[in-house]
């Protein structure tokens, strides 16, 4: 598979019951960068990521046209496994969700679903994720205390952590730093960088000096219509459309 | 694939489980109705919920004393339950100093949770000698039920009054007393006609709790089966009639009061449903 | 001027109105149970649990009563614990609000306002007589089984919709299935309400006699299986009060009932706080 379409966006619209939320979104991602998708609030970009691991099945009255290929394959083919899809796609939220668990149960969490009980391999696992989200130094020795101990940044990390464990391929952020420090903020965008190495980063981020920060390449979302895409450097810098403009600017916001 | 199976399967067994309540009521009424209704076909239903005379032994079973002694303690206990329900509702909601509300609330759970037999043993051995000393009868009498009855259903209408009391939006409360009502002005003419449905439901579900009643009343209101003519007579009603005989009718006499249920679950269903339906409507 | 005084008049009429009705409320329920512990409490000394009732209650103690209650409540909880928790559990986690769901809902909650001699009637007709079963523990256990299920299903749903949904979405974003976020997510954590449930529906089973007694039957003697008839300690008391036969033993076992339905209350009441302020 070509890197340059690890994740093809075809002609995507969503609908919640009557009000459509994404119009004929068409976008290429590819792997091993971090891609982010920014805009004003309401625009879809929330729902554009949701759609990318199939969250939004968990609500009622929803209904899609078009298609979202993972390898040229259809997320949506209904002989494909959704549990499956949903470990090769891992997502984090906007405000730090920690399971009432102590941060080892966290982040062994995702394994422990897929059947792996074995202690020595899911203390391995647990290892290695909470190291790829710059988090083990900070908490190897007490792994086994709660995780609702932690700060804001750290739990954000270990969030993070939590899907690692799983080894998927793509991470999907809404909005990840939002309510957290500026240190905080900047060893995650920091740890982001250092993840693309190995997975495709779909980042939505909490303000445009944020996405102009880590981006590769972006793409701007207008109520609910992609309005440009292209590298980083092309968006910010020399935006095509007038509405992105006007947006990166900050006219509006 | 398998996975997925799996799930289905699941899902489908927890939904035969979620049936189960809407069964077992539906097993309750056929299995009553089996049992009271050839009785009804056989000596008809205006005799039956008309007749005035209950004597089994002749083949006579005429509920209606029992329906005018249920319905004479039911309001009984309502005359008792309404006011002084409501009045510990709005003290709880509105007039609580720390210390009070501290006991009331326990309290009202304690009613709640002791058992009837207890109230009735109770209502035994004071009230009714009381009410015989001082008020003449045989102190086993509609009165003394009705006051224990009252103090029974307590906790269903406090509860429930409470809560819609409670859950009235501040601005009516703010908005009246800015107008320059006086605080009990603000609660008789706006909080309670605003919550009224509320403790309507309340007070319905509270009749249904008093109708429903079988051992305290058992105890108390003596077992008189006559169209009672004062609320210092014995008397039955259609829970005490079926608690009473159940244990040792056989045949018609059985039947019967199986029929005596048949008309006491319509009741309550007619009471429930009223209840719910006000609820969801308060509800939107 | 005066009618101001009348408004303030009214208010103050209306307040020591409410004032009485709030300590009378208070001052019966002292009453009631001051008079039955005062009465009772001298009889129970640690013979009067560990004996049986002699000579058709007038002497001896209440142990065959204990045991005949524990049973009965036991049976119901078998039973109404996993039916209750798992409807809940269906009405939360595998519908929405749906024909299905108000068809459910309105059998819950019907069954909820049925008199329990009603639930009598048809424990007798249906365990005792069509499966069969006679006056047993097992009639009396399904019976009030059927009894305190809507408790169980009201309180277990309220437990599991304080679980933020947070939880879920997290569980389902990392690759789990409904039934393993249910059971690995939201159970546990819903365990300390539903727990509060179950012994709420355990005072009612305690409490309960008019269903239990025409299912249960009233047997004194010690039971020997799940088909033995058995002697509920409300029973007991009802039958001793109504029938004359022991004032003394009737205190006792009254006492022994408060007692009990005291503890049981409390434990919840106990619990309740905890694992509210726990969430919060």
């Amino acid at each position: 598979m070509s890197p340059e379409k690890k994740i093809v966006i075809d002609d995507f619209s969503f609908f919640y019951d009557s009000s459509q939320a994404l119009q004929h979104i068409n976008l290429h991602i590819q792997s091993n960068q971090i891609f982010t998708i920014f805009g004003p609030s309401r625009s879809g970009k929330t729902t554009l990521l949701k759609s990318l691991n199939r969250l939004t099945d968990l609500i009622y009255g929803t209904r899609h046209t078009g298609a979202i290929l993972l390898d040229g394959k259809d997320i949506y083919d209904a002989k494909r496994s959704l549990t499956q899809l949903r470990r090769r796609i891992g997502m984090v939220f906007d405000l730090p969700t920690p399971l009432p668990l102590s941060i080892y149960d966290n982040v062994a969490y995702g394994p422990k679903l897929s059947g792996l009980t074995q202690k020595r391999r899911l203390s391995e696992m647990v290892e290695k994720a909470l190291r790829s989200a710059v988090l083990w130094e900070e908490v190897k020795d007490r792994l086994h205390t709660s995780a609702l101990r932690l700060s804001g940044g750290q739990q954000q990390r270990l969030c993070i952590a939590r899907i690692l464990a799983l080894e998927p391929e793509v991470l999907l952020l809404d909005e990840p730093c939002s309510g957290l420090d500026p240190i905080s903020t900047a060893s995650i965008e920091e740890t982001l960088t250092k993840l693309k190495e190995n997975y495709t980063i779909i980042l939505v981020p909490h303000n445009i000096q944020q996405a102009s920060r880590v981006a590769d390449r972006a793409a701007f979302f207008l109520n609910s219509e992609l309005i440009e895409e292209g590298s980083a450097y092309q968006i910010f810098a020399r935006p095509r459309d007038k509405r992105t403009e006007d947006y990166v600017t900050g006219r509006f916001g | 694939m398998i996975l997925e199976i799996r799930e289905k399967i699941i899902e489908k067994i927890f939904l035969l489980i979620a049936l189960s309540s809407i069964s077992i009521l539906a097993l309750i009424a056929i299995f009553i109705f089996g049992e009271g209704l050839p009785l009804i076909w056989k000596i008809g239903l205006k005799a039956f919920i008309l007749g005035e005379r209950w004597v089994p032994s002749k083949g006579s079973f005429g509920i209606l004393p029992m329906i005018v002694g249920s319905f004479w303690v039911t309001n009984g206990a309502l005359l008792l339950g309404i006011p002084l329900g409501l009045a510990c509702a709005i003290f709880l909601c509105e007039w609580t100093p720390r210390s009070l509300a501290i006991i009331l609330r326990p309290t009202i759970q304690l009613l709640a949770a002791i058992p009837s037999v207890i109230y009735g043993f109770w209502g035994l051995i004071v009230l009714v000698p009381l009410v015989r000393n001082y008020l003449g009868g045989p102190g086993l009498s509609i009165l003394s039920g009705s006051l224990i009855l009252g103090f029974m259903i307590l906790p269903t209408i406090i509860s429930i009054s409470e809560d819609s009391l409670k859950a009235l939006p501040p601005s009516y409360k703010a908005g009246a007393l800015a107008l320059g009502a006086t605080h009990w002005q603000t609660i008789w003419r706006v909080m309670i006609p605003a919550a009224k449905s509320g403790i309507v439901t309340s007070v319905i579900l509270g009749m249904g709790r008093a109708i429903g009643e079988t051992m305290a009343m058992i105890m108390i209101l003596g077992n008189a089966v006559k169209m009672p003519t004062s609320f210092l007579e014995s008397a039955r009603t259609l829970t005490t009639n079926i608690g009473i005989e159940m244990g040792y009718a056989s045949g018609d006499h059985r039947q019967a009061l199986f029929a005596t249920g048949i008309v006491l679950f319509f009741i309550i269903m007619i009471l429930n449903s009223l209840a719910i339906v006000l609820s969801r409507r308060r509800a939107r | 001027m005066k009618v101001n005084r009348t408004r303030y008049l009214t208010q103050t009429m209306a307040k020591v109105f409410i004032w009485a009705a709030a300590l009378s409320t208070i001052a019966v329920m002292i009453l009631i149970l001051f008079q039955i512990l005062a009465e009772g409490l001298p009889v129970l000394h640690l013979r009067f649990f560990l004996e049986s009732p002699k000579n058709m209650g007038r002497e001896g103690g209440i142990l065959s009563t204990i045991i005949g209650t524990f049973a009965v409540t036991l049976v119901a909880l078998l039973f109404a614990a996993p039916l209750g928790v798992g409807t809940a559990i269906f009405l939360k986690e595998y519908t929405r609000e749906s024909q299905i769901s108000r068809i459910i809902r309105f059998g819950t909650d019907c069954l909820a306002g049925v008199p329990s001699i009603i639930f009598g009637l048809f424990g007798f007709v249906f365990f005792v007589l069509f499966l069969n079963m006679g006056w047993s523990i097992l009639s009396g256990g399904l019976t009030l089984a059927a009894m305190i299920l809507p408790t169980i299903i009201s309180t277990a749903e309220e437990a599991i919709k304080t679980i933020p949904s947070s939880y879920r979405e997290v569980s389902y974003s990392l690759g789990g299935t409904k039934w393993q976020t249910v059971t690995r997510a939201v159970l546990p954590n819903a365990l300390p309400g539903i727990f509060t449930g179950i012994i709420l529906g355990v005072g009612r089973s305690i409490g309960e006699t008019a269903a239990v007694i025409l299912t249960a039957g009233s047997s004194l003697a010690m039971p020997t299986s799940l088909f033995s008839p058995i002697r509920t300690m409300s029973i007991h008391f009802y039958i001793l009060a109504r029938e004359g036969i022991s004032m003394e033993m009737a205190y006792g076992t009254g006492a022994a009932l408060i007692l009990l339905v005291l503890m049981i209350n409390s434990t919840a009441n106990w619990l309740l706080n905890r694992y509210i302020r726990h969430r919060v």
